[in-house]
């Protein structure tokens, strides 16, 4: 049971570092949009053709590198598209999220079509696990240079959301558009470079699910990950390390249904499969707190006012 | 638009009765389309989906060379009425004679209710749900033992591990996908006795993220070769190859997503079964309404060998073929299930035998468990 138990737990290190960084991507793509006071559901569409466009672009120039910076590229246009969007008046920022959502899962599927067949150079990954005996260790141990990427970005975004005058602005805005109007400021350009700014970091989480885990380009690909990373900032209340830990919580949590199973323990694997949601949920009730909440929350976002 | 749409359909519909009115009183006219057959199929996903959807375009294309079939193609309907609309436009604006609806969900409502607004039209379904008692005799179904090209599988897998572990992703514990299960591991243990099926459910047909994780976590519980039951196959089987482990297929042909693991694989041969329904309506004849077979009957093949079998795998997974072609049975009885020991199958069963469609257990030498 002890050699059940290390499997378990090794499943859900490999998980939390394979699963947590296209969550951990868009959290943070979505966590700065929000702060400057504006919500993108779309990013489940960027994530989507995020993966579709590095998968293209890896498939023609035999880098996946080029197919990730490929993806940021793809998910900037949607996030600039967005921002432009909402810059016109009267214009419901959640509402135009939903339709980026359709827009960008459509114009991947459209698109993907010739590429689900071939076979694209994927990211290597940095083989940490190599001082290790066990094979499963290995693999948990494989990590994608990503993952460190990402957990860097989410470094520097909360150190600059703090520290810098950069970060002062865009909180400002996200606080109040008329205190940062009366500053001089301008509101909707700051939305607009946020925005954009967020696409590619949800469409460069695309390209680790088409690049690196699972790894292959197809239609259901996604499976509702971008909306989950959406609410994982709710949950992680605005703060990109928590983000982070967002993320690997989830992930970590996804891999206990199969885990259990491989151990031997069949028994209710549709509830251990609910796991990552069970968690959050706790967690969520466990840590709220009506207060709290309302100081995190950026004062402009649509749902605030 | 949509009240456009409403009355077009509704005036097609007043049509399409009259002339079956018109047809009856002249009575057992012949069918309009026994020279000219247009086929109209629908696709839950995409044709190139390396699972499911794959099979059924590949048979798709070998049909579109029989003289005088058209075919019309949709894919990425929906099991809503989504279906049913794609259905009525291949009848009314493409003249489809033959409908194929692909997806299990396709059926009730949306088979069944167009088989009766469009009595002319015939409509098969990929699922053995037909009931002769219930549903119209222009609708029907279709199926594939798949199990069978699963023992084939399991013969070739029991003689290509080293651990005696095999792993097996799972999307649902329906009974086809149970049977499936349940053959590859007596195709293992028909070879070696000690060999052992460890499933993992992922609970969706098509999970990508999940697969992966559960062919890891197999692989990871000492499983060195990885098979599944699941809509599209590809993230399965490419994870048994990036982690060096063999792997068997399903649906249709995986091999070249594992140029080294690649054992052989089970796949459907709906080519046979279009074909014939082709044949039967040019030459005038009704068209049955339950078609379904296994090897036996050529609905179901195997992959090709890849570089993953041995030789001694490929002659005793050959033989196995030549054995279902000869209609040798896979459940051999008593056998009991993995969790009370409890005989569920008394006696030997032939391979078509309905008893068998009703599977709602795993067998003991599986590990892992339906709830």
């Amino acid at each position: 049971m002890n050699d059940g138990l290390a499997t378990v737990l090794i499943a859900m290190l490999g998980g939390a570092i394979r699963v947590s960084t296209p969550f951990m991507f868009v959290a943070l793509g979505e966590c700065l949009t929000e702060k400057s006071g504006r919500v993108n559901l779309g990013l489940e569409g960027t994530l989507v053709l995020g993966a579709m466009v590095a998968y293209a672009a890896s498939y023609h120039t035999g880098s996946p590198w080029a197919g990730v910076f490929a993806a940021g590229v793809a998910g900037s246009a949607l996030g600039a598209m967005h921002g432009s969007i909402c810059k016109l008046p009267k214009v419901n920022d959640v509402a135009v999220g939903i339709a980026m959502m359709l827009f960008g899962t459509g114009v991947a599927f459209f698109f993907g079509k010739p590429y689900i067949q071939p076979t694209a150079p994927r990211l290597p990954s940095l083989p940490l696990g190599g001082w290790s005996d066990s094979s499963s260790l290995k693999s948990a141990l494989d990590v994608n240079p990503l993952f460190f990427v990402g957990i860097v970005i989410a470094i520097v975004m909360a150190w600059a959301l703090r520290n810098t005058r950069w970060g002062l602005v865009v909180r400002t805005v996200g606080d109040s558009a008329a205190a940062a109007r009366a500053m001089g400021i301008s509101v909707d350009l700051v939305r607009f470079l946020t925005t954009t700014v967020g696409g590619f970091l949800a469409g460069v989480g695309g390209a680790f699910l088409s690049l690196s885990y699972p790894g292959s380009w197809n239609q259901g690909l996604s499976s509702g990950q971008g909306l989950m990373a959406v609410a994982l900032v709710i949950f992680a209340r605005w703060n990109p390390m928590r983000c982070v830990i967002a993320a690997l919580l989830f992930g970590g949590a996804g891999a206990i249904g199969p885990a259990l199973q491989s151990v031997g323990i069949t028994q209710g694997y549709y509830f251990f499969n609910a796991a990552p949601y069970i968690l959050t949920l706790v967690i969520m009730i466990a840590t709220s707190s009506a207060k709290r909440s309302a100081r995190d929350m950026p004062g402009e976002l649509s749902m605030a006012r | 638009m949509a009240l456009a749409n409403l009355s077009r359909r509704a005036f097609l519909q007043t049509t399409a009765a009259g002339t079956a009115g018109l047809a009856l009183s002249l009575g057992g006219a012949t069918r309009a389309f026994a020279a000219d057959l247009t086929v109209g199929i629908v696709y839950v996903g995409a044709r190139d989906d390396f699972g499911w959807n794959q099979a059924h375009a590949v048979a798709i294309q070998a049909l579109k060379l029989v003289p005088g079939v058209k075919v019309v193609e949709e894919e990425n309907v929906p099991e809503t009425d989504a279906c049913a609309k794609t259905m009525e436009s291949m009848i009314n604006l493409d003249g489809a004679g033959l409908i194929l609806a692909t997806s299990f969900g396709y059926y009730t409502p949306f088979v069944v209710d167009m088989a009766k607004k469009y009595p002319k039209v015939e409509f098969r379904h990929a699922a053995p749900l037909w009931d002769k008692d219930k549903d119209p005799k222009n609708a029907g179904s279709y199926f594939g033992y798949l199990n069978q090209g699963h023992y084939v599988d399991g013969v070739a897998a029991g003689l290509s591990t080293k651990s005696n572990k095999l792993g097996f992703v799972a999307a649902k514990p329906i009974a086809s996908v149970l049977s499936n299960i349940n053959s590859f591991m007596l195709g293992a243990r028909k070879v070696n006795p000690n060999a052992v099926v460890q499933v993992i459910f992922t609970g969706d047909w098509s999970m990508p993220v999940r697969e992966a994780e559960a062919a890891s976590a197999l692989v990871d519980a000492g499983c060195d070769v990885i098979t599944c039951h699941v809509d599209s196959p590809k993230v399965v089987i490419e994870t048994a190859e990036k982690r060096g482990v063999k792997s068997c297929g399903h649906n249709a042909s995986q091999a070249p997503l594992a140029p080294k693991g690649f054992i052989t694989g089970a796949e459907y041969k709906w080519e046979t079964i279009y074909k014939g329904y082709a044949a039967d309506l040019a030459a005038g004849k009704t068209l049955s309404n339950f078609t379904a077979g296994g090897i036996e009957l050529d609905m179901v093949q195997n992959t090709p060998f890849g570089a993953g079998a041995t030789d001694a795998a490929k002659t005793a997974a050959t033989a196995a073929i030549a054995d279902m072609k000869a209609k040798k049975p896979i459940y051999v009885g008593p056998l009991k299930d993995n969790k009370t020991g409890k005989i569920v199958i008394d006696k030997t069963y032939g391979n078509l035998d309905p008893y068998l469609d009703q599977m709602n257990y795993l067998l003991e030498g599986v590990v892992g468990s339906i709830t």
